[in-house]
């Protein structure tokens, strides 16, 4: 089927989301759309998914005009979604989760939906049991999932809204080998990401959006420096790599142990050097949480020994002290999901950094907390201003000002996702102020489903499956194909 | 661009502007509130003009109405206050009646101990205020202990102890303390020598009164102008942030609790020593739940609760002439009470679903 938009117009109060953006996209062509956060990728298939309605402008399917007024007029017309999301019932099994979705009289037909299912799974080499229930399932199969009932209920028409985010690399090629089939078969795809290298892999064709515009379009072979200078009005560069790991150990880890009933971990040993890098990798869920919040101390291990090292070569274990002495250690946690275990929803960032600095008296100085807070929102580039609410800010804007909100020294910063959903733009802002912060002797390790962003940015990694833990690799002696066997559990004794 | 093609026709709507700015918002809330008790009393076949004037010239017609308003001000402001620590701490403390009794039952207990010594007047309701302060702040701690400790929810553990603080409450004045020959659900009247100073003539203690209104500004300032009050803050927002940033959020809990607690155990002394000048069953005066609809209505600011809480009270003591003038029942003063609640409720949720979709979500 051939989707064509014309002159699309969507406000949300001041902001133009949707600019006068016109696309055309034929029956088997995968359109890659690139744009940064913000730039209006995800308000256009949302207008096209039923979810919100336009302001102005037409929708033609096929060359007819259409309506689309809810999700399930998008639906019976052929468009299928597929979210960042999976929008699907976790305590339901596999079927009812299909069966719900239609609409085909009172009294579902189980065994042919079951048939059909199979069939359909068969085509694309997934092998998801009819009878799990989805809240075993991960990030990946539940995907799987939504786009073969997306396809069963009739969808030639596919959004894919950031489907990489969250997926394991082994995952990642069973969708684009999904996705290239789909457009043989003459489904028209809109792919929806800010990864160009996705893009560049998969894509018939790409449109840029900037700032509620489609700014260009491009066919292969793809230039990404004229993509990255579209998507942002101007040329971005990669810093080179530059290691700041010292001879010094900060940080050791030996015989650790941690309880978990779904997953224990145990004989966890290496060290951590000063101004280290290490970059945790393995599909979600693998144990590299738990370990990130062992380091935190906000899980409490089992058994082992996590001993800091002092200049002075003296060191002492923290295994079973309070989260709050390992936070006095300089050693500090941030989360992939911000606005529930970092930031406050509700407080505005100048209380939040008035939360963070140590108390001084019994009364707030107002002035000098608004002082502070002006200079770290420039230090740190955060667009917002003090009196801003945290959850106002886009998700780039609140990483930074989860950085600007970290004491100073510090010893170990551990962050899970630090740049997942953020555009190319922070995602270097934030990389630039880590590394800062290695030059200046802290140590960090972090947790990426991201393989680039690990071999990009760590000096060593340490791979996890099923809660095993490999010893630390030297980023740069390791190739992705390897790491992709290690997380996929080939390789290990 | 061509901007006039585009234009947004909610912003120019002058409804959708009356809905979404929050003075104007609550001021149509307040007018629903009244339009639907108008309603109901007019079911009823009364014109409800004549309502509201019985009420207003009940609550304002007469300097002993309006004293007797005041008098009764004091109570509710300084329970909705207590509120104000544990409602901004995320918490729902319902065992604010149970606390403001131990309250009453602690102070009472002092004055008994020095009845008939010839210690000071002026010392003995000192420490009669005090020893109300700490049986509420006990009452309150519990329920506090209790959902730290125990992850009993605030809502059951308190209702658990206002239960038990009625019945002790019960035990002592039909038991121990009951004054001789009689069991009338009360002790026996105070010395006089150990009420609080009254304006002549009334049941007014001026003393009460700057003690309600000291605590207005000091609980005001601890909430908006000190680390104890943004910590709070942040605890009732987000648990898990607050701990991760490095506040001790249990400790912070459970001084909320104590905090309020002493509110409702001041509430309680004043009651004793300032207005019935007896200990007696249902001595709290539903100050506690009714406090919780001040504390929703002035939206966690402390400030905002003395007018709110004035006008709660304007309205039940101005209601109390309904009957004989009407022969309309006077709990119509907590429909209206009611009313007020839920509507101003229903408009902040109407405001705050039109201000989302108007800003929108932003996506990328």
């Amino acid at each position: 089927m051939d989707v064509e938009v014309r002159n699309i117009h969507k406000t949300f109060g001041k902001v133009h989301a949707n600019n006068n953006i016109s696309l055309t996209v034929k029956s088997g062509e995968v359109q890659g759309i690139l744009g940064e956060n913000g730039a209006g990728k995800s308000t256009l298939m949302k207008i096209l998914s039923g979810f919100i309605s336009l302001d102005a402008g037409s929708i033609l399917l096929d060359g007819k005009e259409v309506n689309i007024a809810s999700p399930a007029d998008s639906v019976k017309l052929g468009i299928g979604m597929l979210h960042q999301d999976p929008l699907d019932f976790p305590p339901f099994k596999v079927l009812d989760n299909l069966i719900l979705g239609s609409h085909e009289g009172m009294i579902p037909n189980r065994k042919k939906v079951r048939q059909e299912f199979i069939e359909l799974q068969k085509q694309f080499d997934f092998s998801i049991s009819p009878d799990a229930y989805i809240d075993s399932l991960s990030v990946g199969e539940r995907q799987q999932l939504e786009i073969i009932r997306l396809l069963w209920l009739g969808a030639e028409v596919l959004i894919l809204d950031e489907p990489t985010t969250g997926i394991s690399a082994a995952q990642k090629l069973q969708l684009f080998a999904m996705v290239r089939k789909l457009s043989e078969q003459g489904k028209a795809i809109l792919f929806v990401s800010h990864k160009l290298e996705e893009v560049g892999a998969l894509c018939t064709q790409v449109a840029v959006f900037r700032q509620g515009m489609n700014v260009g379009q491009m066919r292969p072979p793809f230039d990404n420096d004229k993509l990255v200078e579209m998507m942002f009005g101007k040329i971005l560069t990669r810093s080179d790599k530059k290691c700041c790991a010292q001879e010094n150990v900060n940080i050791e880890v030996s015989d650790l142990k941690i309880d978990d009933a779904r997953l224990p971990i145990k004989n966890v040993n290496f060290c951590i050097q000063k101004g280290e890098v290490i970059g945790l990798a393995g599909m979600e869920g693998s144990g590299q949480g738990l370990l990130l919040r062992a380091l935190a101390g906000i899980i409490r291990p089992t058994g082992g020994h996590l001993w800091l090292h002092e200049e002075n070569g003296s060191k002492r274990d923290y295994v079973g002290k309070h989260y709050f002495d390992f936070k006095n250690e300089g050693i500090s946690f941030l989360p992939a999901d911000r606005l529930d275990e970092g930031l406050i929803a509700g407080l505005d960032l100048k209380e939040h950094f008035i939360l963070a600095e140590k108390q001084n008296g019994f009364f707030v100085d107002t002035k000098a907390a608004l002082q502070l807070t002006e200079k770290r929102i420039k230090d740190f580039n955060i667009k917002g201003t003090a009196e801003n609410k945290v959850e106002s800010l886009s998700g780039g804007n609140q990483q930074r000002a989860e950085l600007a909100l970290l004491r100073q020294p510090l010893r170990l910063l551990l962050l899970d996702h630090p740049t997942r959903g953020l555009d190319i733009e922070s995602t270097l802002y934030i990389w630039s102020k880590l590394k800062q912060r290695c030059s200046e002797g802290a140590s960090i390790f972090f947790v990426s489903s991201d393989l680039d962003e690990i071999l990009q940015y760590s000096d060593r990694i340490l791979v996890f499956f099923g809660g095993k833990v490999s010893k630390p690799l030297d980023a740069n002696g390791v190739s992705v194909d390897q790491l992709g066997q290690l997380i996929g559990g080939r390789g290990w004794e | 661009m061509d901007k006039d093609k585009t234009k947004n026709p909610n912003q120019n709507s002058f409804l959708m502007h009356i809905l979404t700015n929050r003075a104007s918002s609550m001021t149509l809330a307040v007018i629903l509130a009244l339009l639907f008790t108008s309603l109901l009393v007019w079911i009823m076949k009364v014109n409800p003009i004549s309502v509201f004037d019985t009420i207003l010239s009940g609550a304002f017609g007469s300097t002993n109405n309006f004293t007797q308003v005041i008098q009764a001000w004091v109570p509710l402001v300084l329970a909705s206050l207590g509120l104000m620590f544990t409602f901004t701490a995320g918490l729902w403390n319902i065992g604010m009646e149970g606390q403001i009794v131990m309250g009453s039952i602690f102070s009472y207990g002092i004055i008994r101990i020095f009845d008939g010594s010839d210690v000071s007047s002026a010392l003995v309701i000192i420490l009669c205020i005090l020893a109300g302060i700490i049986g509420g702040a006990i009452w309150a701690l519990l329920v506090g202990l209790l959902k730290n400790f125990g992850g009993v929810n605030e809502i059951f553990g308190g209702l658990g102890f206002n239960f038990i603080a009625d019945a002790i409450m019960l035990f002592l004045v039909y038991g121990p303390w009951k004054p001789e020959g009689v069991a009338n659900g009360s002790t026996k009247m105070l010395e006089t020598r150990f009420w609080l100073p009254q304006v002549e003539g009334t049941y007014l203690s001026l003393w009460a009164l700057g003690i309600a209104i000291v605590s207005v500004i000091v609980v005001t300032v601890i909430l908006q102008g000190t680390y104890f009050g943004l910590k709070l803050k942040a605890v009732g927002k987000n648990n898990k942030s607050s701990f991760l940033l490095g506040i001790h959020t249990n400790r912070y809990m459970l001084l909320a609790f104590v905090l309020c607690g002493v509110l409702a155990g001041l509430t309680g002394a004043l009651q004793v020593t300032g207005f019935n000048h007896v200990l007696r069953n249902n001595i709290s005066g539903g100050y506690g739940y009714i406090g919780l609809m001040v504390g929703m209505l002035a939206n966690i600011q402390p400030l905002i609760t003395a007018p709110i809480a004035f006008i709660f009270i304007a309205l039940s003591k101005g209601a109390a002439g309904l009957g004989i003038d009407l022969k309309l029942d006077s709990n119509l003063a907590g429909v209206i009470q009611g009313a007020l609640v839920i509507f101003v409720l229903i408009m902040d949720g109407v405001r705050k679903v039109l201000n989302k979709r108007n800003k929108g979500v932003q996506s990328g």
